[in-house]
């Protein structure tokens, strides 16, 4: 009926709105503006001059090809790595032990907290005056805090993907545990039953029953940490330096024509963030299709 | 399983639980330290200094009862962001549950044409970085005159916070049966009594677990309120990246306990729910 249709469509307006204007019309803004199209300083014609500014200029663009490699490399690494961890993990705890709820919630302790909290205890942990070097001090491993492996404001982003590590493994491990427990061990029995050994039902009995959920986590950790700001900005350095954290600094430039790279430099990531969706949905579609 | 494998699964599982939460222990070190000198491994002396500095605990001598009256009525810095950073949750948590509600529960209930486009619409927010939307946000709020209120913050923290409270009411309203509601109202009930004992009833639990999301998500944003609060709306994650970027170590984790306090609380509530809920598990993802 047509008085529903319209109930519907008022039910949904208010959420709608919200998500059009504030998150879909900024990412709109945002790219006109890249495009150099800004009124507030006297500038209506389009071009792409901040994009070619940005990734070929002789002023910027080593700094932005070397960022963006970083970028990847430590959104690449944090993910597989993490994920890699995280099944072991879930092996462990799935496992029926004493103390199993106390180590659960331990486990899950980074979930809910912060990446920047996160990223600042990574500080305390690996600098070359923290935790870390202190026991290896009373070790007698090292002399003094110089001697030290710098793993924090490191160039090759070590400390961030440190970070990204302590946060995400949880979340994957959440993740494959909860799928783990809903399968059950019925699979892996009948694999037992037929003569597999454990690394025969590890990879075509577990790894085939976690890999959907694990792919469809991979992309929002990829570009989760693609994106982030705090975390680069608190344990990077300045060259080479992430593009979330370049994007924000060309931002509050107080040039404004600075502005537009800015913006081009977001829009350069929302745009890596949204091929890689794409590209996962495709692949997911055709998984399906030919199961 | 054998003896020796019983012991090396023990130290497997302790050793990445331990090593996992080995930067929230670091926080409690240093947050009560005293003159921490390297290479000490464990302090030799411990204090309550840093919170002192922050003002939350009144210096030795003045913890009487008028003491801490003063040192709470005094304003302090972290005092002022606390204060900022519940009432900005508690809005974005009430805002975000009476806009959510009705299109959660359109898309738990109903079948319609363009759904899964909306689904997608709504969801779009979780996976596009902050970064991509934020800079274009920032330049038409100043516009609009809404840039530097706690109202103007709220309402942009709803773009991160509505995709998890959606997602989670029209998990609830999926397995919601509306006949009762139907019986409710041939019996004579308004619209408003039969939310209040019909529907509201049902779907509470979810509706807690969303609200808990919406706050914890709002919480801890720090880059959309820097941008959008243009320095006028201060909240604890504000005070504390610029302490870390170069500030006292005690201090810096003094304020990382209380800024972690509501989310473990949270996860201490709410921990054998969790386990199970993927979509919720994923708000968490994003914090």
């Amino acid at each position: 009926m047509w008085w529903e249709r319209w109930r519907i469509a008022v039910m949904l307006a208010p959420t709608l709105l919200i998500i059009v204007v504030l998150f879909f019309g900024s990412l709109g803004y945002g790219f006109i503006q890249s495009l150099g199209y800004q009124p507030n300083i006297g500038n209506y014609s389009i071009s792409l001059d901040a994009y070619s500014t940005v990734m070929f200029s002789e002023r910027y663009s080593e700094q932005f090809w070397r960022g963006l490699r970083l970028t990847f490399f430590v959104s690449l690494a944090s993910t597989a790595i993490a994920a890699g961890l995280a099944i072991a993990c879930a092996l462990l705890l799935r496992q029926t032990f004493v103390g199993k709820r106390v180590a659960t919630f331990l486990f899950q302790l980074n979930l809910p907290v912060p990446h920047l909290v996160i990223a600042i205890g990574i500080i305390f942990l690996f600098s070359n005056s923290g935790l870390l070097a202190r026991a290896a001090a009373q070790m007698g491993w090292i002399s003094a805090p110089s001697d030290f492996p710098v793993l924090v404001r490191d160039t090759e982003g070590i400390s961030i993907i440190l970070a990204y590590l302590w946060k995400e493994i949880p979340f994957f491990g959440i993740i494959v545990l909860a799928i783990l427990q809903s399968v059950g061990e019925d699979y892996e029995d009948l694999a037992r039953s037929l003569g597999a050994n454990g690394w025969q039902r590890f990879r075509y009995v577990i790894l085939p029953l976690i890999m959907p959920g694990l792919l469809s986590s991979s992309i929002i950790v990829f570009a989760f940490t693609f994106g982030t700001y705090e975390v680069p900005k608190l344990l990077g350095v300045r060259f080479p330096e992430m593009l979330p954290v370049m994007a924000l600094e060309f931002f509050l430039n107080p040039d404004l024509n600075a502005r537009a790279e800015g913006m081009a430099l977001s829009m350069i990531i929302a745009v890596i963030v949204l091929a890689l969706v794409v590209v996962y949905m495709w692949i997911s579609d055709r998984a399906i299709r030919q199961t | 399983m054998s003896r020796v494998k019983r012991i090396l699964f023990y130290a497997a599982v302790v050793g990445v639980v331990l090593a996992l939460v080995l930067p929230i222990i670091t926080f409690f070190i240093n947050a009560f330290a005293f003159r921490w000198f390297y290479p000490q491994f464990v302090p030799n002396e411990w204090s309550l200094q840093a919170w002192e500095r922050i003002g939350l605990i009144p210096r030795e001598g003045q913890r009487t009862l008028e003491g801490w009256w003063r040192l709470l009525s005094s304003g302090s810095d972290v005092i002022n962001a606390l204060g900022t950073s519940l009432a900005l949750g508690g809005l974005v948590t009430v805002l975000s549950v009476i806009i959510g509600l009705p299109a959660a529960r359109a898309l738990g209930l109903y079948r319609f044409r363009f759904k899964r486009l909306v689904e997608f619409m709504i969801l779009a927010p979780t996976i596009v970085p902050v970064i991509a939307f934020v800079l274009g946000l920032n330049i038409n709020f100043i516009r609009w005159g809404f840039s530097g209120t706690l109202l103007g913050v709220a309402v942009v923290h709803l773009v991160p916070v509505m995709p998890y409270v959606v997602l989670t009411l029209s998990g609830v309203f999926a397995n919601y049966n509306p006949e009762f509601e139907e019986q409710a109202r041939t019996l004579g009930a308004g619209p408003l009594r039969t939310f209040w004992y019909i529907t509201l009833p049902s779907i509470f639990p979810g509706l807690v677990v969303a609200a808990l999301f919406a706050f914890l998500v709002s919480w801890s944003q720090y880059l959309l309120t820097f941008l959008i609060g243009a320095g006028r709306v201060i909240t604890i994650p504000m005070l504390l990246f610029a302490q870390a970027s170069g500030g006292n170590n005690a201090v810096t984790a003094a304020m990382s306990l209380i800024f972690i306090a509501p989310a473990v609380l949270t996860l201490l509530l709410s921990a054998r729910y969790l386990s199970g809920e993927a979509s919720a598990v994923g708000g968490f993802g994003r914090i």
